[in-house]
């Protein structure tokens, strides 16, 4: 059985063992503490913990005043709110102020499950990689979560974390490091490569890459834990190297990570790119595993991605001849 | 309040009316109705009761001010500049491309700008955000809030409303410049905001109302709002829009309005042949 930890109590205990560090650290919630789970961080830093209610552009407003009066807020809710109805107050009081507000939503895409359309965000990646200098990221398991949480919270500037709150297997060891804005290779490869972003999805690349295998194709994988700003010279390096990819991602196919590394591809080395992500729909409810197949998201669409990738290769190098 | 302190604190309203109405009629266009509006109450803070420090705008543990009606930024310049936190020549560059003092309070622009503002009823939660972290570090200062009338038809105001009451934001006095007027017209007519008074008590803040152009009631009123033990405060300004620009005074549309140079002028003279 492989290791698995709970995401929102890594994430909990990051922030006690920073708080307990550093007291500018600050914690708001919107009713939600229950679902982020961090009532620990209340128990032990009462004062240091917000909650203010259903209410979440006044929560990111009064976060953006707390930087302004010097402190770190970490403020949380479901990734739909943060995105969607927080937005203005990210953009002006936060972003534009250029102040220093660490934003969490939780339970991106089909990881509302039951909570269904309404909560369901597959457009908050694309709305907040339009916030100039915003970084936005999201860890694929407990160790990364851990590590990137320490270093958004030593960034000065705003960010916007997607957080998957279940348990999720470990797939780091405590050695690895990790910097926003550089892509880890989980595997290396030399047909194809998978880019990946989020607990769900990297473990479905992962997946996909030992399908591949006894296909006899060789795919690397890589986790692209921060979409903005993108890892261009890693994208270049196994665009070069693999000659095709394949993107993974829990969220609209539009203006997500696909988009990025889209756009990274076409201004400087154009090859075939095949985006697995949500095709322009709403969310609905259902366990990960029906919404993985429902959206086609799961492995073996990616492993079908990844083939039409190379079929259309050969079929593009015959044209070349 | 001393006679003589009262004497120059409407000489310094004089002076500070007439810079903005200068600094936006040389401009040619602005947000005269409500930056007129806000004078007195901004020149009492600024004159009278917050500690400030214009070598230093950047000290923590000083009084803060978020002008969450964004678009009055040309008065607080005015101020800011009348107290050396910048030279006065920067008041000519209002709005000019890159200048350092745009049409909205920018707190990375301007020295002296507690907080960026201008998406209406974001500085509300602003405030309140200063006001905990001040609370946090044991800053024993004040933090004072201005927001618009027609800025309270956004939700904002009312989640603030609900959240600094709940923290007991004792150190928060917020001021309604309430003009009666909003863009499209008379505030009752476009979105009625009345009963002020009721609705500030029910959320439970500490309530009074007075004339935002007397010095002498506006005093005695931030006076009574400094000493409230639990309640964050909310000082009602009855306020006329335009207050003192003949060109511009109780017009419906002065919101926003072309303001010509030899007209703001003339708009000084008139103001400097008052008693």
């Amino acid at each position: 059985m492989m290791n698995q930890l709970e995401m929102r109590a890594v994430y909990t205990q990051t922030l006690i063992e920073l708080a307990k560090k550093d007291e500018r650290i600050v914690l708001l919630e919107a009713d939600l503490m229950k679902a982020s789970g961090t009532g620990i961080f209340k128990n032990i830093f009462p004062e240091r913990t917000f909650n203010m209610g259903v209410a979440e552009a006044n929560m990111v407003g009064v976060a953006a005043g707390l930087s302004a009066g010097g402190k770190i807020p970490f403020s949380d809710t479901f990734a739909c709110f943060a995105a969607r109805r927080a937005y203005d107050q990210f953009f002006i009081s936060g972003n534009y102020a250029r102040l220093n507000v660490k934003l969490v939503g939780t339970d991106p895409g089909i990881a509302s499950e039951y909570n269904g359309g309404t909560h369901m965000p597959f457009e908050d990646i694309g709305i907040m990689r339009n916030i100039p200098k915003l970084v936005v990221f999201e860890p694929s398991d407990p160790v990364s979560l851990k590590k990137l949480v320490e270093k958004s919270a030593s960034y000065q500037g705003c960010t916007y974390m997607r957080l998957h709150r279940k348990p999720i297997t470990v797939i780091y060891s405590e050695e690895d490091e990790f910097e926003l804005g550089k892509g880890k290779i989980l595997k290396d490869g030399t047909d194809i490569t998978l880019i990946a972003s989020g607990a769900i999805m990297v473990a479905e690349a992962l997946k996909a890459s030992e399908l591949l295998i006894e296909e006899g194709i060789s795919a690397a994988v890589i986790d692209m834990h921060t979409i903005k700003p993108i890892d261009t010279e890693l994208i270049l390096h196994y665009a070069r190297k693999t000659g095709g990819l394949v993107t993974c991602e829990n969220h609209q196919q539009i203006n997500g990570l696909g988009s990025a590394v889209a756009e990274t591809l076409i201004e400087n080395y154009p090859v075939l790119l095949n985006r697995i992500g949500v095709r322009d729909e709403f969310g609905e409810v259902g366990k990960t595993d029906y919404l993985l197949e429902r959206y086609q998201l799961s492995a073996g669409h990616i492993v079908s991605a990844a083939k039409t990738n190379l079929e259309q290769r050969k079929k593009l190098e015959l044209i070349q001849i | 309040m001393e006679k003589q302190e009262l004497k120059q604190l409407e000489a310094k309203a004089k002076e500070i009316r007439k810079m903005t109405i200068d600094s936006i009629g040389y401009l040619g266009v602005g947000h005269i109705g409500g930056a007129l509006s806000v004078v007195e109450i901004l020149t009492l803070l600024y004159y009278k009761h917050m500690d400030t420090s214009p070598e230093e705008p950047k000290r923590k543990d000083r009084d803060k001010l978020v002008l969450s009606k964004g678009h009055a930024g040309p008065t607080l310049y005015s101020i800011l500049a009348d107290k050396g936190f910048f030279p006065k020549e920067w008041l000519h560059t209002l709005n000019k491309g890159g200048t350092r003092l745009p049409s909205h309070c920018d707190m990375n622009c301007t020295p002296g700008i507690d907080m960026t503002t201008g998406s209406l009823g974001q500085g509300m939660s602003a405030a309140i955000g200063i006001a905990m972290a001040n609370r946090l570090d044991g800053v024993d200062k004040k933090v004072y809030l201005i927001i618009g009338d027609g800025e309270s038809n956004e939700g904002q105001i009312w989640e603030g409303a609900m959240a600094a009451a709940h923290y007991k934001l004792n150190n928060l006095i917020a001021f309604t410049d309430y003009n009666k007027m909003q863009i499209d017209g008379y505030v009752h007519e476009i979105m009625n905001i009345d009963d002020l008074n009721a609705k500030w008590n029910a959320f439970g803040w500490f309530v009074q109302r007075v004339n935002g152009h007397d010095f002498l009631d506006m005093d005695m009123a931030v006076e009574r709002a400094k000493r409230e033990l639990y309640r964050p405060s909310m000082i009602i300004l009855d306020t006329i829009k335009g207050k003192g620009a003949f060109f511009a005074e109780r017009r419906l549309d002065n919101h926003n309005m072309n303001v010509n140079y030899d007209t703001a002028k003339e708009a000084c003279r008139l103001l400097d042949q008052e008693n």
